[in-house]
């Protein structure tokens, strides 16, 4: 999902710790399988908090890095009403982020560091934003799939055992229906329209279907890190678990609009219930997450851009604030 | 990147008039004003709140959770300070 790159396999194995007493260590587990919520200032193994620094700061880099294919259309949305709505779906993005950074803070990890690690290419966010807005319509494919996968992801989130992180998730799953729904209603405008926009539509959902697919992550079978992570409930479900939960819940949407699944394959299996669907190119995900995306550096360029450009903005309110203190002082 | 960070404040909000404010997160800024209003573009996009405390995080004193059962031993064997510890004979009403 957001947090994909915790995923991959050949990564370097986790950091050996050193050695923490097998009676916390086995008393926090009793917490967690009692289903207490860690806070931030608790005894936790060190690899959990690792694991949930990297987890939470990748999903905040998501969220501010997300805003940009969307930001593509702000200038250009059709309507003033469109554009309105954008406006304030950009703006949740990076509530979202901070949010999630301030989360991450809790665990004693600094915002500049994490900010620092997103610059230098050091973090990875989501596949997903590695990929051009092209159309109008990609905006309604990203609302509607790109935030109906994240909402499938994150639902769960919001029982983590850690609780500032569990928090940070149900402010962010309220938001993400909006988005969700903004997203679809622009699909059925469209999909309603001439049929140059029913085409626009449907370009856009051949487009974003796989790329959307991947968000959950490598099969089970390849994930590296899920075990652990299940059994200290950052996880509940495992990557493919979901992933059929968003095509069940997805492709009669798709049916609604009238639109076409592009996957030659997928079929309601009637033993299952579920959607039997295609192989996903894991090449190209990997590709992506490796920066070979269409879009990887140019994500990072325009956030290194404006991250400069700010630079005399943070400067000029910190030495206001110096002044104003030291006018208060004397 | 080289910049020094700004602040912490952490974040409580008063949902509506009649509520307590409530710890809703954190905001960096660089002096209190900024600090509310970060607090308000972060935290109440939606009408969340009617008033917000923004306190520097620093300034924040904590229980330490390695002594939370000595802390609060105190009260552990009280149970004299309940209601729920009284019998009250059959036939008394409104106590």
């Amino acid at each position: 999902m957001y947090t994909q790159g915790l995923d991959q396999k050949g990564q370097t194995a986790p950091k050996r710790d050193g050695i923490e007493d097998p009676a916390k260590l086995e008393a926090f587990q009793t917490r967690v399988d009692d289903e207490e919520k860690i806070e931030a200032k608790d005894w936790m193994p060190e690899a959990y908090r690792r694991t949930l620094v990297r987890q939470i700061s990748q999903h905040a880099h998501s969220e501010i890095i997300g805003m940009q294919p969307e930001g593509n259309w702000l200038t250009r949305a059709p309507s003033l009403k469109r554009k309105a709505i954008l406006l304030a779906k950009v703006q949740d993005e990076a509530g979202h982020g901070l949010y999630l950074y301030s989360a991450a803070e809790t665990l004693g990890v600094s915002r500049n560091q994490m900010v620092a690690d997103l610059l230098s290419g050091k973090a990875k966010y989501s596949s997903i934003f590695n990929y051009p807005t092209l159309t109008w319509a990609d905006i309604g494919a990203v609302g509607w799939l790109v935030d109906g996968a994240a909402i499938m992801n994150q639902i769960p989130l919001c029982r983590c055992s850690y609780g500032p992180y569990a928090r940070a998730m149900v402010r962010v799953c309220k938001e993400e229906s909006f988005h969700q729904r903004q997203g679809f209603d622009i699909m059925h405008e469209l999909s309603r329209g001439t049929d140059a926009q029913k085409a626009m539509a449907q370009d856009a959902l051949d487009r974003w279907w796989w790329p959307s697919l991947m968000m959950f992550g490598p099969g089970d079978a390849e994930s590296k890190h899920s075990a652990q992570s299940m059994a200290w409930k950052i996880k509940r479900f495992s990557n493919d678990e979901l992933r059929q939960k968003f095509v069940d819940v997805t492709v009669p949407q798709a049916e609604f609009l009238g639109l076409r699944v592009p996957d030659d394959d997928l079929r309601l299996n009637k033993e299952t219930g579920h959607y039997d669907f295609g192989e996903i190119d894991w090449q190209e995900f990997f590709e992506v997450l490796a920066g070979n995306g269409p879009c990887n550096r140019q994500r990072l360029e325009t956030r290194n851009k404006a991250q400069d450009d700010g630079a005399w903005v943070r400067e000029a309110a910190r030495i206001y604030a110096e002044k104003q203190a030291a006018k208060a002082a004397a | 990147m080289t910049d020094k960070e700004w602040p912490l404040y952490e974040v409580f909000i008063r949902a509506k008039a009649g509520l307590s404010h409530r710890h809703a997160g954190s905001v960096h800024a660089a002096d209190d004003q900024m600090a509310l209003e970060n607090a308000r573009d972060t935290y109440t996009r939606r009408m969340e709140g009617v008033s917000i405390w923004v306190v520097p995080s620093e300034r924040i004193v904590a229980s330490d959770p390695t002594e939370t059962s000595a802390f609060f031993e105190p009260a552990e064997d009280k149970i004299y300070r309940h209601p729920t510890f009284y019998d009250i004979p059959d036939g008394v009403e409104n106590l």
